[in-house]
């Protein structure tokens, strides 16, 4: 045999083991709940909901145009909403930018008991009450939260409780690189 | 007289048949799309909420007159390509469609070329032992009792 066969004999499974080894590593570390949203880089999609403090009014995507926001899922029956609820009250505090809650599949009088006892970050709420326009965004794992630009394209997901790292390293640097443009 | 109830029977009927068409598409439809909250059941077997709500979502499309494909595709809008259980063929999906045959062809390859160096191999020992005869068997016999009594 070859010189150069023979080496690829040894080396050639070896390199399909180390390639293989390392998808299965990178695995490892993945949440297999996470799946990439296809609305990234898209549209928001119209809505048009009453807002859980003033049933009267609405709030519609359009009322959102030419700022940067991030619309928060929660929900009072949402269990790890209240793991990410203390990082929204302190983004609130500082007010780098609008956070729209989105009451999900939530009675109007069990989200305001929950935001009376928790405390409201929000600019306001409003009230998805059977779950249409959180399919309309994909919404799969209450929290989750997206980043949408002043021209009303979503450009983030969080999916799941907000991280103080999530926060800083990815939301906040993206919110204002989208605030400056 | 009984023939006519039997009509109106009918008549009355009719709209179930209807009914029992529409559930069996759905079905199978709801059997190809997968939950996402419980991801390794289909639409149609999982009982979390937002399948029960994607399941009714399905279900008014389908009454608006809206195709199969157009469901899937405005499921896929919104959750993805995961949505499916039969991923659809785009260069993205080409490594996971055609992944086995490569490896499998590869195999094939390597097995095949493994047994002509082996038959090669062989041809090559019978011709050594072709030239030399007798004389060499005898060594060959001798080596093997030493190696066995050891």
């Amino acid at each position: 045999m070859a010189p150069s066969l023979r080496f690829l004999r040894w080396s050639l499974p070896l390199a399909v083991f180390v390639v293989l080894l390392a998808f299965l590593f990178v695995g490892l570390f993945r949440d297999p709940r996470e799946v990439p949203s296809p609305l990234i880089g898209k549209p928001a999609p119209q809505f048009s909901l009453a807002k859980l403090h003033q049933p009267g009014e609405r709030l519609t995507t359009a009322d959102m145009h030419g700022q940067v926001w991030l619309l928060n899922v929660w929900a009072s029956w949402c269990v790890s909403c209240r793991v990410e609820h203390p990082l929204l009250v302190q983004l609130s505090k500082a007010k780098t930018v609008p956070v729209i809650g989105l009451a999900y599949k939530d009675k109007p009088e069990d989200g305001l008991a929950w935001l009376e006892t928790n405390g409201d970050p929000y600019r306001m709420s409003i009230v998805d009450r059977d779950g249409r326009v959180g399919i309309d965004f994909g919404v799969y794992g209450v929290p989750e939260t997206f980043v949408i630009d002043k021209a009303g394209i979503i450009r983030y997901k969080q999916i799941g409780p907000l991280t103080a790292d999530a926060l800083d390293k990815t939301i906040l640097p993206l919110v204002r690189e989208l605030q400056r443009s | 007289m009984i023939r006519l109830l039997l009509v109106a029977l009918c008549i009355a009927a009719t709209p179930a048949f209807a009914d029992d068409a529409l559930d069996a598409r759905l079905k199978s439809l709801e059997t190809q799309l997968r939950c996402l909250v419980c991801q390794n059941q289909t639409l149609a077997e999982s009982e979390a909420p937002l399948a029960e709500d994607l399941r009714k979502e399905v279900r008014e499309l389908a009454l608006t007159g809206k195709s199969d494909d157009d469901i899937r595709a405005y499921l896929v809008a919104r959750y993805g390509d995961f949505v499916l259980y039969k991923p659809p063929m785009k260069p993205v999906t080409y490594l996971l469609w055609f992944g086995p045959f490569v490896l499998l062809a590869t195999g094939l390859g390597v097995w095949l070329l493994t047994l002509r160096r082996r038959a090669r191999m062989r041809r090559a020992e019978g011709d050594d032992r072709a030239l030399p005869a007798g004389a060499d068997a005898s060594v060959d016999i001798a080596r093997a009792r030493v190696l066995l009594d050891e």
